[in-house]
Protein backbone atom coordinates (compact mmCIF):
# COMPACT_ATOMS: atom_id res chain seq x y z
CA UNK A 1 0.00 0.00 0.00
CA UNK A 2 2.87 2.52 0.85
CA UNK A 3 4.05 1.73 -3.04
CA UNK A 4 0.27 2.65 -3.91
CA UNK A 5 0.38 5.85 -1.95
CA UNK A 6 3.97 7.15 -3.40
CA UNK A 7 2.64 6.30 -7.09
CA UNK A 8 -0.33 8.26 -6.18
CA UNK A 9 1.78 11.34 -5.02
CA UNK A 10 3.99 11.39 -7.73
CA UNK A 11 1.32 11.21 -10.18
CA UNK A 12 -0.20 14.53 -8.24
CA UNK A 13 -3.11 13.15 -5.81
CA UNK A 14 -2.48 13.78 -2.12
CA UNK A 15 -2.95 10.28 0.14
CA UNK A 16 -2.65 9.61 3.73
CA UNK A 17 -2.26 5.97 4.70
CA UNK A 18 -4.56 4.71 8.17
CA UNK A 19 -2.15 1.71 9.15
CA UNK A 20 -0.74 0.24 12.10
CA UNK A 21 2.52 -1.15 10.96
CA UNK A 22 4.59 1.83 11.70
CA UNK A 23 8.00 0.29 11.17
CA UNK A 24 7.32 -0.93 7.80
CA UNK A 25 5.43 2.04 6.56
CA UNK A 26 8.13 4.13 7.72
CA UNK A 27 10.89 2.15 6.48
CA UNK A 28 9.50 2.87 3.54
CA UNK A 29 8.62 6.34 3.23
CA UNK A 30 5.38 7.69 2.37
CA UNK A 31 4.27 11.56 2.44
CA UNK A 32 1.47 10.89 5.19
CA UNK A 33 0.76 8.27 7.58
CA UNK A 34 -1.51 7.79 10.50
CA UNK A 35 -0.45 5.46 12.52
CA UNK A 36 -3.33 3.70 15.12
CA UNK A 37 -1.86 0.99 17.42
CA UNK A 38 -4.59 -1.81 16.59
CA UNK A 39 -3.42 -5.50 15.85
CA UNK A 40 -3.06 -5.60 11.91
CA UNK A 41 -6.78 -6.38 10.59
CA UNK A 42 -8.19 -3.11 12.32
CA UNK A 43 -6.81 0.21 11.42
CA UNK A 44 -9.81 2.19 12.09
CA UNK A 45 -10.65 1.16 15.61
CA UNK A 46 -11.34 -1.75 17.46
CA UNK A 47 -14.42 -3.93 16.06
CA UNK A 48 -17.60 -2.54 16.79
CA UNK A 49 -16.84 0.61 18.92
CA UNK A 50 -18.80 3.46 16.60
CA UNK A 51 -16.97 6.18 18.47
CA UNK A 52 -13.66 5.35 18.38
CA UNK A 53 -13.65 4.12 14.77
CA UNK A 54 -15.59 7.50 13.85
CA UNK A 55 -12.79 9.74 15.59
CA UNK A 56 -10.05 7.98 14.15
CA UNK A 57 -11.43 8.33 10.36
CA UNK A 58 -12.04 11.70 11.05
CA UNK A 59 -8.33 12.51 12.59
CA UNK A 60 -6.94 10.78 9.64
CA UNK A 61 -8.78 12.76 6.66
CA UNK A 62 -7.61 16.23 8.74
CA UNK A 63 -4.09 15.16 7.85
CA UNK A 64 -4.54 15.26 4.77
CA UNK A 65 -4.57 19.68 4.86
CA UNK A 66 -2.21 19.77 7.88
CA UNK A 67 0.55 17.72 6.57
CA UNK A 68 2.96 20.42 5.16
CA UNK A 69 5.98 17.97 4.23
CA UNK A 70 6.72 14.16 3.01
CA UNK A 71 6.94 11.62 6.34
CA UNK A 72 4.29 13.02 8.10
CA UNK A 73 3.20 10.78 10.43
CA UNK A 74 0.47 11.15 13.06
CA UNK A 75 -0.22 9.09 16.22
CA UNK A 76 -4.42 8.80 16.81
CA UNK A 77 -4.53 8.41 20.78
CA UNK A 78 -6.98 4.96 21.29
CA UNK A 79 -5.67 1.66 22.53
CA UNK A 80 -7.29 -1.63 21.46
CA UNK A 81 -7.42 -3.75 24.51
CA UNK A 82 -5.64 -2.99 28.46
CA UNK A 83 -2.96 -5.19 28.87
CA UNK A 84 -1.40 -4.81 25.28
CA UNK A 85 -0.97 -8.83 25.08
CA UNK A 86 -1.84 -9.30 21.53
CA UNK A 87 1.69 -7.07 20.75
CA UNK A 88 3.35 -10.31 21.61
CA UNK A 89 1.05 -13.02 19.25
CA UNK A 90 1.33 -11.99 15.72
CA UNK A 91 3.85 -14.60 14.51
CA UNK A 92 5.31 -15.40 17.92
CA UNK A 93 7.93 -18.13 17.95
CA UNK A 94 7.91 -19.86 20.78
CA UNK A 95 10.03 -22.49 22.22
CA UNK A 96 8.90 -25.67 20.88
CA UNK A 97 7.55 -24.11 17.86
CA UNK A 98 10.46 -25.24 15.61
CA UNK A 99 9.42 -28.56 14.32
CA UNK A 100 5.94 -27.24 13.71
CA UNK A 101 7.35 -23.64 11.67
CA UNK A 102 9.93 -26.39 9.65
CA UNK A 103 6.86 -28.77 8.38
CA UNK A 104 5.09 -25.42 8.02
CA UNK A 105 7.09 -24.09 6.01
CA UNK A 106 8.49 -27.03 3.79
CA UNK A 107 4.67 -26.93 2.85
CA UNK A 108 4.61 -23.23 1.39
CA UNK A 109 7.46 -23.95 -0.38
CA UNK A 110 6.11 -27.05 -2.19
CA UNK A 111 2.39 -24.72 -2.73
CA UNK A 112 5.07 -22.06 -4.18
CA UNK A 113 6.73 -24.61 -6.34
CA UNK A 114 3.21 -25.55 -7.53
CA UNK A 115 2.15 -22.11 -8.75
CA UNK A 116 5.75 -21.25 -10.05
CA UNK A 117 5.11 -24.68 -12.26
CA UNK A 118 1.74 -23.34 -13.41
CA UNK A 119 3.28 -20.00 -14.21
CA UNK A 120 1.51 -18.17 -11.56
CA UNK A 121 3.97 -16.69 -9.52
CA UNK A 122 5.76 -12.89 -9.54
CA UNK A 123 8.88 -12.74 -7.78
CA UNK A 124 11.32 -9.93 -9.11
CA UNK B 1 16.94 11.06 4.74
CA UNK B 2 13.75 13.41 5.61
CA UNK B 3 13.29 14.31 9.35
CA UNK B 4 10.11 12.15 10.59
CA UNK B 5 7.46 14.39 11.99
CA UNK B 6 4.70 14.62 14.59
CA UNK B 7 5.72 11.23 16.56
CA UNK B 8 4.54 11.20 19.61
CA UNK B 9 6.19 8.19 21.66
CA UNK B 10 5.30 9.22 25.02
CA UNK B 11 1.15 8.57 24.38
CA UNK B 12 1.71 4.97 23.78
CA UNK B 13 3.35 1.26 24.66
CA UNK B 14 6.41 0.44 21.51
CA UNK B 15 5.23 -0.31 18.46
CA UNK B 16 5.48 -3.93 17.51
CA UNK B 17 8.51 -4.54 15.30
CA UNK B 18 6.48 -6.21 12.57
CA UNK B 19 9.99 -6.48 10.09
CA UNK B 20 11.52 -7.95 12.73
CA UNK B 21 9.12 -10.39 13.70
CA UNK B 22 8.63 -11.13 10.44
CA UNK B 23 12.02 -11.85 9.56
CA UNK B 24 12.33 -14.33 12.78
CA UNK B 25 9.05 -15.55 11.67
CA UNK B 26 10.27 -16.57 8.28
CA UNK B 27 13.50 -17.63 9.26
CA UNK B 28 11.68 -20.71 11.50
CA UNK B 29 10.40 -21.80 8.77
CA UNK B 30 13.26 -22.26 6.55
CA UNK B 31 13.31 -19.90 4.49
CA UNK B 32 17.19 -18.77 3.53
CA UNK B 33 16.58 -15.19 1.82
CA UNK B 34 14.48 -12.39 4.01
CA UNK B 35 12.16 -10.56 2.71
CA UNK B 36 13.74 -7.06 1.48
CA UNK B 37 10.72 -4.35 2.39
CA UNK B 38 10.65 -1.05 0.10
CA UNK B 39 13.03 1.81 1.16
CA UNK B 40 13.33 5.15 -0.05
CA UNK B 41 15.04 7.81 0.44
CA UNK B 42 13.33 10.17 -1.32
CA UNK B 43 9.40 10.47 -0.59
CA UNK B 44 7.00 12.56 -2.63
CA UNK B 45 4.72 14.95 -1.71
CA UNK B 46 1.89 16.47 -3.44
CA UNK B 47 0.14 19.48 -1.34
CA UNK B 48 -3.65 19.73 -1.68
CA UNK B 49 -4.87 21.57 -4.66
CA UNK B 50 -8.42 22.71 -3.18
CA UNK B 51 -9.62 22.36 -0.10
CA UNK B 52 -10.75 19.08 1.71
CA UNK B 53 -14.46 20.58 1.35
CA UNK B 54 -14.30 20.59 -2.34
CA UNK B 55 -12.69 17.34 -2.73
CA UNK B 56 -13.73 14.00 -3.78
CA UNK B 57 -11.56 10.94 -2.06
CA UNK B 58 -11.81 7.39 -2.64
CA UNK B 59 -11.33 4.94 -0.51
CA UNK B 60 -8.40 1.94 -1.05
CA UNK B 61 -8.03 -1.39 0.85
CA UNK B 62 -5.45 -4.46 1.04
CA UNK B 63 -9.09 -6.39 1.40
CA UNK B 64 -10.70 -8.63 -1.29
CA UNK B 65 -13.88 -8.86 -2.39
CA UNK B 66 -14.62 -11.99 -2.02
CA UNK B 67 -12.56 -15.13 -0.31
CA UNK B 68 -9.69 -16.05 -2.25
CA UNK B 69 -7.95 -19.00 -2.03
CA UNK B 70 -3.93 -18.48 -0.84
CA UNK B 71 -3.11 -19.53 -4.57
CA UNK B 72 -5.42 -17.07 -6.29
CA UNK B 73 -3.88 -14.36 -8.65
CA UNK B 74 -4.73 -11.16 -6.45
CA UNK B 75 -6.01 -8.33 -8.98
CA UNK B 76 -7.30 -4.91 -8.86
CA UNK B 77 -10.93 -4.81 -7.64
CA UNK B 78 -14.15 -2.01 -7.53
CA UNK B 79 -16.98 -2.00 -5.67
CA UNK B 80 -19.85 0.61 -4.91
CA UNK B 81 -19.21 3.04 -2.07
CA UNK B 82 -22.51 3.86 -1.98
CA UNK B 83 -23.67 0.27 -1.81
CA UNK B 84 -21.19 -1.71 -0.17
CA UNK B 85 -21.03 -5.44 0.12
CA UNK B 86 -21.91 -6.15 4.31
CA UNK B 87 -18.02 -7.52 4.66
CA UNK B 88 -14.30 -7.64 2.88
CA UNK B 89 -12.19 -10.84 3.74
CA UNK B 90 -8.05 -11.08 3.85
CA UNK B 91 -8.15 -14.92 4.91
CA UNK B 92 -4.92 -14.82 2.66
CA UNK B 93 -3.21 -12.00 3.72
CA UNK B 94 -0.90 -11.42 7.01
CA UNK B 95 -2.89 -9.63 9.67
CA UNK B 96 -3.18 -10.50 13.65
CA UNK B 97 -5.80 -13.42 13.18
CA UNK B 98 -5.07 -14.81 17.11
CA UNK B 99 -6.37 -11.44 17.97
CA UNK B 100 -9.03 -9.99 15.72
CA UNK B 101 -11.35 -10.16 12.82
CA UNK B 102 -12.75 -8.59 9.87
CA UNK B 103 -16.52 -9.20 10.96
CA UNK B 104 -16.91 -4.97 11.93
CA UNK B 105 -16.71 -4.00 8.19
CA UNK B 106 -16.04 0.06 10.09
CA UNK B 107 -13.09 -1.32 11.52
CA UNK B 108 -11.32 -1.20 8.28
CA UNK B 109 -13.53 -0.48 5.28
CA UNK B 110 -14.60 3.37 6.85
CA UNK B 111 -17.07 4.13 4.32
CA UNK B 112 -20.29 5.05 6.91
CA UNK B 113 -17.66 7.36 8.52
CA UNK B 114 -16.79 9.15 5.56
CA UNK B 115 -20.43 9.24 4.30
CA UNK B 116 -20.93 11.38 7.97
CA UNK B 117 -17.60 13.28 6.69
CA UNK B 118 -19.40 14.66 3.23
CA UNK B 119 -22.58 15.10 5.38
CA UNK B 120 -20.78 17.15 7.57
CA UNK B 121 -18.82 19.21 5.17
CA UNK B 122 -15.58 18.34 6.06
CA UNK B 123 -15.30 16.67 2.90
CA UNK B 124 -16.73 16.98 -0.44
CA UNK B 125 -17.65 13.79 -1.57
CA UNK B 126 -17.04 10.10 -1.49
CA UNK B 127 -15.58 8.74 -4.94
CA UNK B 128 -18.64 6.09 -6.22
CA UNK B 129 -16.28 3.24 -6.17
CA UNK B 130 -13.87 2.13 -3.43
CA UNK B 131 -11.07 -0.35 -4.78
CA UNK B 132 -8.92 -3.24 -3.25
CA UNK B 133 -4.97 -3.04 -3.82
CA UNK B 134 -3.46 -6.55 -4.38
CA UNK B 135 -0.52 -7.04 -1.65
CA UNK B 136 2.17 -8.34 -3.84
CA UNK B 137 5.43 -10.12 -3.01
CA UNK B 138 6.36 -8.48 -6.23
CA UNK B 139 7.08 -4.68 -5.67
CA UNK B 140 8.22 -4.17 -9.48
CA UNK B 141 4.15 -5.52 -10.40
CA UNK B 142 2.91 -2.89 -7.67
CA UNK B 143 4.70 -0.40 -9.54
CA UNK B 144 3.72 -0.98 -12.88
CA UNK B 145 0.76 -2.82 -12.88
CA UNK B 146 -1.74 -2.25 -10.24
CA UNK B 147 -0.76 0.83 -8.46
CA UNK B 148 -1.35 2.24 -12.50
CA UNK B 149 -4.49 0.86 -12.72
CA UNK B 150 -6.02 2.22 -9.59
CA UNK B 151 -5.38 5.37 -10.43
CA UNK B 152 -6.68 4.98 -13.31
CA UNK B 153 -9.90 4.04 -11.76
CA UNK B 154 -9.47 7.21 -9.85
CA UNK B 155 -9.35 9.57 -12.44
CA UNK B 156 -11.90 7.71 -13.79
CA UNK B 157 -13.62 8.84 -10.92
CA UNK B 158 -12.60 12.66 -10.90
CA UNK B 159 -10.48 12.04 -7.64
CA UNK B 160 -8.52 14.71 -5.90
CA UNK B 161 -7.28 12.94 -2.85
CA UNK B 162 -7.12 9.19 -1.77
CA UNK B 163 -7.17 7.51 1.80
CA UNK B 164 -5.62 4.31 1.49
CA UNK B 165 -6.29 1.71 4.83
CA UNK B 166 -4.32 -1.22 4.98
CA UNK B 167 -5.39 -4.34 6.66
Amino acid sequence: MCLVARYFEAAGVPTVILGSALDIVEHCGVPRFVYSDMPLGNPCGKPFDREMQRAIVAQTVDVLQTADKPRTTVKVPYPFSGDGSWRERYLEVRAGDAARLAKLGAERRAQRQRVRDEGRVRED
Amino acid sequence: MQPQQEYDLSMTSQPVPYMERTRLYYEAQGFEKPYVWAHFDEVPFTPLAKPLQESTLPLITTASLYDRAPTDVREVASASSTTPPPRLYGNDLSWDKKTTHLDDRGSYLPIEYLTELVADGRIGALSKRFHCAPTEYSQKHTLEVDAPEILRRCREDAVDVALLVPL
